[in-house]
């Protein structure tokens, strides 16, 4: 298996990350995301037409999308079906809903940390508001699930929907957003951070 | 051309790094900020043009895979980095990572082995071999910069190249406020040194663009891979950087007290003083 990786992206360190909490194996392609533009080059097109990254290799499968590489590790190699858990339509249902709600906060909260770090030009009045709009809902549902003691998004247990929210929540600050004014998300964040196999990524400093 | 408020001689009479050759492609203007100015970067051809707002071109050169201006028109002259010259080194040039703190901190956490166990824990220190010996400091006057040499630390994965943990001697040069130059034992070559450096673009006083290179005898990982390591390491530098208070250096001793393992920066704090840099630092009258 093999994994086309960019050590600084969030959506590749989901899948890393992942791979972790399986313990599953995978061998990492580096791409020169920055400064060198590689997802962006005719080679790589030929490897995602979207020039984005991560990209899963399997065999004879090709996945591209991170949160459709996490469907796929979970159904093939969690036996317990923790992480996605098919035989659950309602909790499956919810896994569903806050696995897309991830790429809202990719299209936020990582744009203004691309914008702050890298230098990228776009408009980051829009990225961080959009961030925080993302956020308040966010933190309305977890501080929700806490009265009903439901400590993560889809429910009981954790899920690929945490992991697919998590990094670019963690790494706000780094575009200039500050999540300490969402109390039950920096619960939740600190929850995530203690499970079996986390480790930091670059930007994060949870204690391990 | 009028100064800004602070800035001070020495400070303005340096060469400064605006981004790699490449970053500025043919015909397209780029805006950048140097020491609190709005500059203009146009490549036409193999010329790179750097102008100010009004149109007033600026000196440029190519040195070090990255194109250098100045604001002076009497310059303190760019540095000499001899092992630019050797042909069998990779040269990795890893792009501009930007920074909310001052230049000068960025500087200084890059010359501290301290904080190796705690931030990058596992790859540069362990929290087991916390310890930083004793090392030495000296001024070379003749080229009116620092060097602290000697120095030794336990690192669990030294550089790409690093099969194993081992002890590490690094030695550091300091020979412009805003850049230092990072020398370590080499894995495959042992004798030789590997250089990793900062080439750092104050943009204002408490924000900077931290332009980094790997320079190394390697002939085991790829580029990308070296790349990786590097920008892994700094973006784990970023986060504490932007923690620090105050963004701004202070120079005053008694505001940042300061153990034996601190000793290159208290090198590097006095030199700045000495050659009365003000810009960019804490000044009388800002801590209450």
């Amino acid at each position: 298996m093999k994994l086309y990786d960019y050590v600084l992206s969030g959506n590749c360190f989901k899948v890393r990350l992942f791979l972790k909490f399986l313990d599953v194996t995978c061998d990492l392609e580096p791409v020169d995301f920055f400064p060198g533009c590689e997802h962006k080059s005719p080679t790589f097109l030929q490897v995602n037409p979207l020039g984005q990254l991560p990209v899963l290799e399997d065999g004879n499968l090709r996945l591209y999308d991170s949160q459709a590489i996490l469907i796929y590790l979970a159904r093939k190699y969690d036996s317990s079906g923790q992480w996605y858990p098919v035989n659950d339509p309602e909790t499956l249902g919810r896994v569903a809903q806050w696995t897309a709600f991830a790429d809202g906060i990719t299209a936020t909260s990582s744009a203004a940390r691309l914008h702050d770090v890298l230098g990228y030009n776009l408009d980051i009045k829009a990225a961080r508001a959009g961030a925080q709009t993302l956020f308040r809902v966010l933190e309305d549902h977890l501080a929700h699930q806490e009265f009903n003691d439901q400590h993560w998004l889809a429910g009981s247990q954790p899920t690929i929907a945490d992991i697919a929210c998590f990094p670019y929540t963690a790494l706000a600050g780094d575009g200039g957003i500050e999540t300490f004014i969402f109390p039950a998300i920096e619960r939740w964040l600190c929850r995530f951070s203690m499970l079996p196999g986390f480790h930091n990524m670059p930007g994060m400093n949870y204690f391990t | 051309m009028t100064m800004p408020t602070h800035l001070d001689p020495f400070t303005h009479a340096q060469w400064y790094a605006l981004g790699r050759d490449e970053d500025f492609p043919d015909g397209r203007k780029t805006q950048t900020r140097l020491l609190s100015q709005d500059l203009t970067v146009l490549r036409r051809g193999r010329t790179i043009e750097v102008t100010l707002p009004q149109g007033q071109p600026r000196p440029t050169q190519h040195r070090y895979g990255h194109v250098w201006t100045t604001f002076s028109d009497t310059p303190r002259a760019l540095y000499d980095i001899p092992e630019f010259e050797e042909v069998e080194r990779r040269l990795i040039t890893a792009g501009a990572v930007h920074v909310r703190c001052s230049g000068l901190r960025a500087v200084e956490n890059f010359l501290d082995m301290a904080h190796f166990p705690f931030v990058h824990t596992g790859i540069l220190g362990v929290e087991e071999h916390a310890e930083v010996e004793k090392y030495d400091v000296s001024m070379d006057v003749e080229r009116d910069e620092i060097w602290a040499t000697n120095c030794m630390f336990f690192q669990p994965v030294a550089a790409a190249t690093a099969k194993a943990g081992g002890t590490t001697k690094y030695k550091y040069r300091l020979p412009h406020p805003y850049s230092v130059i990072l020398y370590k034992t080499c894995p495959p070559r042992p004798g030789e040194w590997d250089l990793i450096g900062l080439f750092i673009q104050p943009t204002e006083e408490d924000v900077c663009i931290v332009h980094s290179f790997v320079l190394v005898f390697d002939q085991d990982n790829t580029d990308t891979e070296l790349l990786h390591f590097q920008q892994n390491i700094f973006l784990q530098d970023r986060i504490i950087l932007e923690n620090q208070i105050p963004r701004r250096l202070p120079l005053d001793m008694r505001l940042e007290i300061p153990t034996r393992a601190d000793a290159s920066s208290i090198a590097f704090r006095r030199w700045l003083k000495a050659n009365g840099v003000t810009w960019s630092t804490v000044r009388a009258g800002d801590m209450e």
